[in-house]
């Protein structure tokens, strides 16, 4: 569905922030992109959300190349980005203000009820929390129906507790609607959790190191050992995408797995 | 739990004494001139201040009421209000608009800003003979010298105010595809009001700052005119009127303004909302 092929992206500077980047995503399907910084992950986002334009390559959907911000592909930022100036209920509509009044108000109800902040509609955004400001910045993106939504490291700025029940939160979300995800995180458990698969980045310049299939059913439980199994993999190989070429560490996890970022 | 049980009555108490010493704080401030009022009243009524110079208030208060009675404040205010009115449309409007321009197109910045910031290093009271060569003496200097006055802040304000959005929240617009219209109407528009209040409020007090300079320089009629008039018949008492009725409108204006605006404001999240809330 959506497909980037041979994607690269070097700035006017003359850094190369990305090369050669191929990926699928199928319907419904959830991968999450890890890799140290400078890997050029969230630049991989914005060109998928036409925010920026690849170098070389081309991103499809649906067989269209994606050039500029579609209604099909959504996004979500790593701070909600709400505008201040705007209520709770016309923030998720701000994105369907075209459609008649009456269909707008019922989508943002219904969105609303999903995030579990029936009621909040007249609020403003600086009275809510953290987590509940992300929230309604998913139902701002979800709203429009994209066939594609981007998270850009969403949960990073939150406490654990919240990040768990905003993962349970999305979770619900795409099992409904079916969206693909395709979410950028330095959260090794946050990718474990949620995707199908975990694509493991290489920095400077930003490439595809490996990916790793997560089988596991959901829910999933992160004390169980499969769980485990799954991030020391995933650790093992942020630890190769970043010393391959130098000294390559021998297998298990090494020390400095858990410092990668 | 001890900790919970000690500070929990204390917490209780605290809001309600805080709060009437602030109300009754807030009367201090009167103190002062209600004391200067008293004295000068004495003063002048038991011989020791000449009456002539420094009018008592109970004077300058039948000096205000005669002026109203007789249809004369209503005159002198309503030319007053009518100059400070169109010139600060006028500096506004020109303010808001090459304000917008200069802050949105880089180009026009770099074209016209650095002209401007220059003009603003003038006094603009030192425009006033050129004004007056090219306009004559009758309105049109006058509101000219006003919207300059209006103009600087305005355009400032605005300037910074578009400079200052967030490239965050601008990029919301382009995720949902608002065209160029649109991301100005419902994002830079919102997004600057504030700064444009205050800049507009700014700018207003400028505009009445002029008007006593335009109409100290010539007019036949105005609040600015009542001052002259009171300095060359050395009526004290009409003075101080002027200056009295100058603070009120000035202070009306700045509240009406202030009113008006309050309702598109009420989402910001600073001192001015949280502290009503």
């Amino acid at each position: 569905m959506l497909k980037l092929d041979s994607v690269s992206r070097t700035f006017p500077g003359g850094q190369e922030a990305l090369r050669n980047i191929a990926l699928e995503l199928a319907q419904g399907e959830i991968v999450a992109m890890v890799g140290g910084s400078g890997c050029g992950k969230t630049t991989l986002l914005r060109l998928v959300a036409g925010l920026d334009a690849p170098s070389t390559g081309l991103i499809e959907l649906d067989g269209a190349e994606l050039h500029e911000p579609s209604a099909d592909v959504g996004i979500i930022f790593q701070e909600p980005r709400l505008l201040p100036w705007l209520s709770v209920a016309d923030n998720i509509g701000f994105g369907i203000a075209h459609l008649p009044r009456a269909e707008r108000e019922a989508r943002v109800s219904r969105a609303l009820l999903r995030i579990g902040l029936a009621g909040f509609e007249k609020r403003w955004p600086r009275e809510l929390s953290g987590g509940q400001a992300q929230r309604v910045a998913i139902a701002r993106a979800l709203v429009t129906q994209p066939k594609v939504l981007l998270l850009d490291e969403p949960f990073s700025a939150l406490d654990a507790f919240t990040r768990a029940s905003l993962h349970e939160h999305l979770l619900a979300l795409w099992e409904t609607d079916r969206v693909s995800l395709l979410i950028v995180t330095h959260d090794v458990d946050e990718a474990v959790t949620l995707a199908d698969r975990i694509v493991v980045m290489q920095p400077k310049p930003g490439r595809i190191f490996t990916e790793i299939r997560v089988d596991l059913p959901r829910p999933r439980d992160r004390r169980s050992d499969a769980f485990h199994e799954v991030s020391r993999r995933v650790l093992d190989a942020l630890d190769g995408s970043l010393s391959e070429g130098q000294s390559k560490p021998a297998s298990g996890v090494s020390e400095t797995a858990a410092f990668w970022w | 739990m001890s900790d919970t049980t000690l500070v929990h009555p204390r917490t209780e108490a605290a809001p309600g004494p805080t709060r009437r010493a602030v109300a009754w704080k807030g009367w201090l401030g009167l103190i002062l001139p209600v004391m200067l009022a008293i004295l000068l009243e004495i003063g002048v009524s038991a011989g020791w201040l000449e009456g002539r110079f420094t009018p008592p208030p109970s004077k300058i208060a039948a000096t205000l009421h005669e002026l109203v009675e007789s249809g004369e404040w209503f005159r002198h205010g309503l030319a007053t209000g009518w100059r400070v009115a169109l010139g600060f449309l006028f500096g506004a409007g020109a303010g808001i608009l090459l304000g917008t321009l200069s802050g949105a197109l880089p180009l026009i910045r770099r074209l016209i800003d650095p002209t401007i910031q220059a003009l603003r290093a003038v006094p603009s009271i030192a425009w006033v003979p050129l004004f007056i060569l090219w306009f004559g003496i009758f309105e049109t200097s006058k509101i000219t010298l006003i919207a300059v006055g209006v103009f600087f802040p305005v355009y400032l304000g605005v300037l910074g105010a578009v400079l200052s959005i967030d490239r965050k929240v601008i990029e919301v617009g382009r995720v949902f595809r608002l065209s160029k219209l649109e991301t100005g109407r419902r994002i830079l528009l919102p997004a600057t009001l504030p700064a444009l209040v205050t800049s507009l409020r700014a700018g207003l007090g400028l505009g009445w700052m002029f008007v006593v300079a335009a109409e100290i320089m010539g007019a036949s009629e105005g609040l600015g005119f009542l001052l002259v008039d009171g300095q060359q018949v050395g009526r004290s008492d009409l003075i101080v009127a002027a200056i009295l009725s100058f603070a009120l409108l000035g202070f009306l204006t700045d509240a009406l303004l202030a009113a008006a605006t309050r309702p598109y404001l009420r989402w910001r999240d600073d001192l001015s909302t949280t502290e009503k809330n």
